[in-house]
């Protein structure tokens, strides 16, 4: 059994692109659950005009990299305004059911072959990264112990903790701000903030809006860190796999989401390294498992983690019970 | 220490494709157009097939092998032109209906059955003229008939899902995979011990209904007495749905599989369009299991009982009514009609683990545009979407179909949030 590469693999899963762009997208949704009590289920799709926001700018219409960020940017507010116009005075199950099909129309658009000239169709689109990996300070691959990581991938790890920093920070400064008092206090009690004056549905899009382009930064991190996207990646269980995320790491907490991200990935990257081998390696019986169901089985897991984790513990690791949205009206 | 870096990276390389894109990207791909030719029994080789796509350039061509076979891989979901070049086939042999240029609709991760019946050429002089395209009449009635079939079938899991909603307050996301269950458990029947579809198909929903109590049962009324709030067991309803799909993924593989019965059958006229008489017997089913379920929710003791615990399930209970037992009935129905409404999805479009998922954001849709709660508002609903997903495809490609029903979705809640028969007390 190598279990250096076991080990090395999982052990990279911590910190690598991947988890790093999972915990941009679960830092924007705690901002949308955690704090604000709003049922986001297309958080995927900001991450998915952010990548295709900087993808096809940079890649079909030819315009420079930092263009392509800002387009990116931009499109998350827009996503966030056309979702919070019509749902945000609703009951929250219709936000739900909105956010969802508005992210799969997105993605269905991503992929269709009529706009393929602009979107690459399913295939999606490559070379717009040339800008980004332009500006790499590395030149030399690193390698501690059983890890290694080349050059670019430095890169994309180094900047992608720099804006997680940066996204706590905001996160941090906001929700002690009383901005966020409010905006907690319209999770606990939406009525209570409307007598005392506060424009709810004001406040709540600005919550939208500030954590879908959170959001966005992870479809950055991930389209840059791959060098390509791809419509399929933003479908709709990548955000539930982000609602796993929060709710293990403690949603309504500042550090949940990393730590979320770090487990989830941890968790998932041993197993599904270490199937593999044992299947190899023979210590698995074929007629329970062949190489093809390892992957499958990685995500019954991932269900089930969920499925227990809101029975049992719904405060993740590092919640609040009393601070977890889970009632509903 | 080289040989381990290159491992490495292999390793690397699979986690990481089969983590970020493997679940969805790789089954998403694999659409493709198929059949067999045969002619009085025995497979035609040789036979050329051309595809073509809306725009009329070519797709690609396959010749029929030796068995009969022929398939050819499309890009993506859309509608296909078919023609089979009728001057590759043998002497003497003919497309029997006439019809050598079929217009077809792929669906995204299906493979479709492309049915060209050969017989014997006729004598000369008895050919019918029907060589001519469709008319534009003929599509829209075709598409008309299309939409209330899929309506149909969307109508059986819509009503299932809105009496759940209605009477305990779940928005069920696991509702998708009790549809996949009824395909999958028919699929067990027919294809692996080898039932006739028919038989297996009423198993299935026997076996649907009996997955429904049984998850109330064990799992959901056990949440319940937990005093589990609304939106956890919505969430934990996303967990299980994740657990089921990959279940069937872990069980049954990411292809696309067909029954071993009635997987092609030629159409008989109606009129101008042509359609095959399984779909008109399912049609039958269909609307009369969504009558009686009706009928009974107006008419019978246990249907006012369900009416009632929808409407306030503590009257309901001060009232004498087991609350319990009403919301299990209505799982066991959901559950029962779910797996009908996957049975006949796996007629209409080969069966698949995630059919169930595919299908259910149009459910949803279904039962918002319905008014969320209200029985009768799921089956108008369900008319509504299936037939703006089939005549969407007159002005927009038959690949963003979907996504017209869902964008009517968004314009209805924008401007009309309880839905067609809702009440306005329950939006807000």
């Amino acid at each position: 059994m190598p279990w250096d590469i076991i080990f090395g693999v999982s052990l990279e899963s911590l910190f690598n692109a991947s988890m790093i762009a999972y915990a941009l997208a679960a830092i924007g949704l705690n901002v949308h659950f955690g704090y604000t009590g709003l049922l986001n289920f297309g958080q995927s799709a900001f991450l998915g005009v952010a990548a295709y926001g900087l993808a096809m700018t940079v890649s079909t219409f030819g315009l420079p990299f930092w263009v392509g960020i800002g387009v990116g940017l931009a499109g998350a507010v827009v996503l966030a305004l056309l979702l919070g116009i019509p749902t945000l005075r609703l009951r929250a199950d219709y936000l739900a059911i909105v956010t969802i099909a508005a992210s799969e129309i997105i993605r269905l658009l991503y992929r269709s072959v009529t706009l393929s000239d602009w979107t690459g169709g399913s295939d999606g689109l490559q070379s717009f990264s040339d800008d980004f990996f332009a500006l790499n300070p590395y030149s030399s691959p690193l390698e501690v112990g059983i890890i290694s990581l080349d050059a670019r991938e430095l890169w994309v790890i180094t900047v992608g903790w720099i804006l997680i920093a940066i996204s706590l920070l905001i996160v941090f400064l906001a929700m002690r701000s009383p901005w966020g008092r409010v905006i907690k206090a319209i999770r606990e009690d939406e009525d209570a903030v409307r007598s005392l004056g506060k424009n709810v549905v004001s406040y709540k899009m600005q919550s939208l809006i500030l954590g879908g382009v959170l959001g966005s930064l992870g479809g950055f991190i991930l389209a840059l860190s791959k060098a390509a996207v791809q419509p399929d990646t933003f479908g709709t269980e990548f955000t539930f796999y982000m609602y796993t995320i929060v709710i293990l790491g403690g949603a309504a907490r500042v550090f949940g989401p990393v730590v979320g991200s770090m487990i989830f990935w941890f968790l998932l990257a041993f197993i599904n390294s270490l199937l593999p081998e044992l299947i190899k390696h023979g210590y698995m019986p074929e007629w329970l498992m062949k190489t093809s169901q390892a992957g499958p089985f990685g995500y019954i897991l991932v269900g089930l983690g969920l499925v227990l984790l809101l029975i049992f513990r719904p405060q993740g690791i590092f919640g609040d019970k009393k601070e977890v949205m889970l009632d509903g009206r | 220490m080289r040989r381990a870096v290159i491992i490495f990276t292999a390793v690397l390389g699979f986690v990481l494709t089969s983590l970020g894109f493997g679940a969805t990207s790789a089954l998403a791909a694999g659409e493709s157009l198929q059949g067999t030719l045969t002619n009085a029994g025995q497979p035609v080789a040789g036979v050329v097939i051309n595809v073509s796509d809306e725009s009329g350039t070519s797709a690609g061509k396959a010749t029929s092998a030796a068995d009969g076979k022929w398939s050819v891989p499309v890009k993506g979901p859309g509608t296909y032109k078919v023609d089979l070049d009728t001057t590759t086939l043998p002497q003497g042999v003919t497309v029997a209906n006439g019809r050598p240029s079929l217009t077809l609709t792929v669906f995204e991760g299906a493979a479709r059955n492309v049915l060209f019946p050969l017989g014997t050429a006729a004598a000369p002089g008895s050919e019918p003229a029907e060589s001519e395209g469709p008319s534009q009449l003929e599509r829209v009635l075709d598409l008309i008939y299309t939409g209330i079939h899929f309506g149909l079938i969307i109508a059986l899991a819509a009503l299932g899902l809105s009496l759940i909603f209605g009477t305990m307050g779940l928005t069920n996301f696991a509702h998708g995979e009790l549809i996949t269950f009824g395909a999958l458990s028919c699929f067990v029947l027919n294809v692996w011990w080898n039932v006739p579809v028919v038989i297996s198909a009423i198993l299935a929903v026997v076996v649907g209904g009996a997955f429904g109590w049984f998850q109330d049962r064990v799992f959901w009324g056990w949440l319940r007495t937990r005093r589990t709030g609304l939106i956890s067991m919505m969430i934990i309803s996303i967990g299980v749905a994740l657990v089921l799909r990959y279940v069937y993924l872990y069980i049954f593989g990411g292809t696309t599989v067909q029954y071993a019965e009635y997987v092609a059958q030629p159409g008989i006229d109606l009129g101008p369009i042509a359609v095959a008489p399984k779909n008109l017997v399912m049609d039958a089913i269909a609307i009369v299991v969504l009558v009686v379920v009706s009928l009974a929710l107006t008419k019978t003791r246990l249907g006012k009982a369900t009416r009632a615990v929808s409407n306030n399930p503590a009257l309901a209970a001060a009232s004498g009514i087991s609350v319990d037992a009403i919301i299990r009935l209505v799982w066991t129905i959901g559950g029962a009609l779910a797996a009908l409404s996957g049975v006949m999805l796996g007629l209409f479009q080969g069966v698949n683990y995630q059919m169930g998922f595919q299908i259910l954001l149009l459910v949803f849709a279904a039962v918002t545009l319905g008014g969320l709660g209200t029985a009768f508002g799921a089956l108008l609903g369900s008319l509504v979407v299936g037939l703006a997903t089939q005549l969407s495809t007159l002005w927009i490609p038959t690949e963003l179909k979907n996504v017209g029903a869902l964008v009517v979705l968004i314009v209805i809640i924008m401007f009309r949030p309880q839905g067609i028969l809702g009440r306005r007390e329950r939006i807000g």
